[in-house]
């Protein structure tokens, strides 16, 4: 297990390495030129080039992505053009708020989707899969922004059961103020015992963590299905019901592990679309996170920021995927060999 | 019927209205070993998946009786019983007929809890010491034993669930000569010593002469001839077996 522990390890670092050059690409290639994003549009002929002296815009390509990659070592993202502040200090106040919506929405996708997936294997081709179906089609296809917009309007505005925006109740900062530990407001309510801020996260967490978790559970609840179906015309299957184990008995004590391996890896690649596309969902319902941040950094051709948004959620990619590596190992033993 | 293990008058197997298996009488009784043989696409692990109802999509017609119970009639439940615990199958690709992430012991223990044998420990032990394996095996995975070891696992199966009849589909066909050797012995062993009724299918007719009592030989899903061994396979009376035999190297 050590041995495919580290050498998955060294592939994590060998994509991170290569993440890093395509970040420096990206920042080469947004239109716009970076010294007069910062220097400004007014900014003199003199302005402009202290502006290119200062961000080594003038170096040539390798030497800039040296100093790049030596920056990124030392801690140091750059300086966003827009806020003026690291960039590093940007997202540690944006990011966590995006993880907690986008990490609640695929727990809500973990939760519903196998389940869903093993009931439509277990009842091919009848009722409930039929249903599971036409359930998961719907989640994939309608558009994230219009599920957003109808959850707000039906469940926030016409029922009032949920609020309509925001992380939490604004007036709980006066009367319930909150201690920052990991940024991420859920956990640290939990760590500092803060229940009125715990409470009221959770209530306005529900409808865009449900709106960023139907793609996920659609697509999970198909592949899941999809798994579980080969893996119960395996040769393994026909024994398992020669030895006298009923079909559920065989699709979750013996099919669900080896079948858990796609879906895992399917988990790894929606967790990245789920944070990119919650940025959408953040705008509807006013969520402090990443996608806000992302937004006005495009909008200013912020480059440092742009990158590093970019080198955040391919960092977190990365990361999703070195996890899902390591439980592919405890559930199909077969992958430690791989 | 008579008092026989397996027992199948008129059986037939058909996919959608053509007919894949056709098999007038077929009974093995009780320490007997009664091999189906023939090329592949013949019929023959089709008849012997639908003596237990394996068959899925099937449809299956005439009488079929294992361990007395009436297959083709019997509710899912009694179906169930019978599978395991009175009727066991051992299947060609042994590690291929075993799920890749359960641990043998505990594919044998969810077995035995299932068919409420107690002192599950001590029957595990038995029945592994009983096919000449190591009881430390069952911590394993599939993939980290040998097709040898895994195969006789499937036949320590179905001793520790005290079967009365083994079903082998090719049991011999996926391994090397001297494994194969490995198995039949222990499968011959076990057959005088339990009294176990033996329904063997291979293409392998140097095998079925040496543990088989009698012969069904089958082509295009159609039983050509049977007999006792000695004699079908001495004094062969259809052109397709002399065929067969014939083939042999």
């Amino acid at each position: 297990m050590l041995r495919y522990l580290a050498r998955r390890l060294g592939q994590a670092l060998l994509v991170v390495a290569g993440v890093v050059v395509l970040t420096f690409a990206v920042m080469r290639l947004v239109p716009g030129d970076p010294a007069v994003a910062f220097a400004g549009p007014k900014a003199t002929p003199e302005q402009l080039a202290a502006a290119r002296a200062r961000f080594g815009l003038d170096d040539p390509l390798p030497a800039q992505l040296l100093t790049y990659v030596r920056d990124l070592l030392a801690g140091d993202w750059g300086v966003s053009l827009r806020t003026r502040q690291p960039v590093r200090d940007d997202l540690y106040l944006a990011f966590p708020a995006s993880l907690e919506l986008v990490g609640t929405a695929l727990l809500i996708a973990v939760v519903l989707g196998i389940p869903l997936g093993v009931l439509a294997a277990r009842y091919k081709t009848k009722f409930p899969d039929f249903g599971v179906r036409v359930g998961s089609m719907l989640a994939v296809s309608v558009p994230v922004f219009w599920l957003a917009l109808a959850l707000q309007t039906i469940f926030a505005s016409n029922l009032g059961w949920f609020p309509i925006a925001g992380e939490y109740d604004s007036a709980l900062d006066t009367t319930s103020p909150l201690t920052l530990w990991t940024n991420i407001t859920v956990v640290d309510a939990l760590i500092t015992g803060n229940w009125p801020i715990l409470t009221s996260t959770l209530d306005h967490l529900v409808l865009p963590a449900l709106v960023v978790a139907a793609y996920p559970t659609g697509v999970i609840a198909q592949m899941t299905r999809a798994a579980l179906i080969e893996e119960s015309g395996q040769d393994h299957a026909r024994l398992e019901r020669a030895l006298g184990f009923g079909e559920t008995s065989i699709l979750t004590r013996f099919a669900l592990r080896p079948a858990l391996g796609p879906v895992l890896s399917l988990i790894a690649l929606v967790f990245a679309y789920a944070i990119v596309n919650g940025f959408l969902v953040e705008a509807v319902f006013n969520w402090p996170g990443l996608g806000r941040y992302a937004a006005e950094s495009i909008r200013s051709l912020d480059t440092p920021a742009i990158a590093g948004v970019t080198l955040l959620v391919a960092l977190v990619y990365v990361l999703a995927n070195l996890v899902v590596d390591i439980l592919q190992g405890f559930v199909d033993p077969r992958a430690r060999t791989r | 019927m008579s008092d026989h293990l397996i027992e199948a008058r008129d059986l037939r197997v058909s996919y959608g209205g053509r007919v894949v298996a056709e098999v007038p009488r077929l009974d093995v009784g009780a320490g007997e070993c009664v091999a189906i043989v023939g090329e592949s696409g013949s019929g023959k692990s089709t008849t012997l998946l639908s003596l237990l109802g394996l068959t899925q999509n099937a449809e299956i017609s005439g009488q079929v009786r294992v361990c007395g119970v009436d297959v083709l009639t019997a509710s899912p439940r009694a179906l169930r019983e019978l599978r395991g615990a009175r009727a066991a199958l051992v299947m060609q690709s042994p590690h291929a007929a075993l799920s890749p992430a359960t641990r043998l012991g505990v594919l044998m223990r969810r077995a035995l809890k299932l068919h409420g044998v107690r002192d599950v420990d001590r029957t595990m032990a038995r029945a592994m010491e009983e096919v000449l394996l190591d009881r430390e095996l069952l911590r394993r995975y599939p993939h980290e034993v040998s097709g040898g070891q895994a195969q006789r696992f499937a036949i320590a199966l179905a001793i520790a669930l005290g079967a009365e009849v083994i079903l082998a589909d090719e049991p011999t066909s996926a391994l090397d000569v001297t494994v194969q050797a490995e198995v039949v012995g222990v499968l011959r062993r076990l057959r005088a010593e339990r009294d176990l009724a033996l329904l063997l299918v291979s293409h392998d007719l140097a095998l079925v002469s040496t543990i088989a009592d009698r012969v069904l030989v089958m082509k295009d899903g159609a039983v050509v001839e049977s007999g006792p061994a000695a004699t079908v396979l001495a004094e062969p009376s259809h052109p397709y077996t002399r065929e067969l035999l014939e083939a042999l190297p």
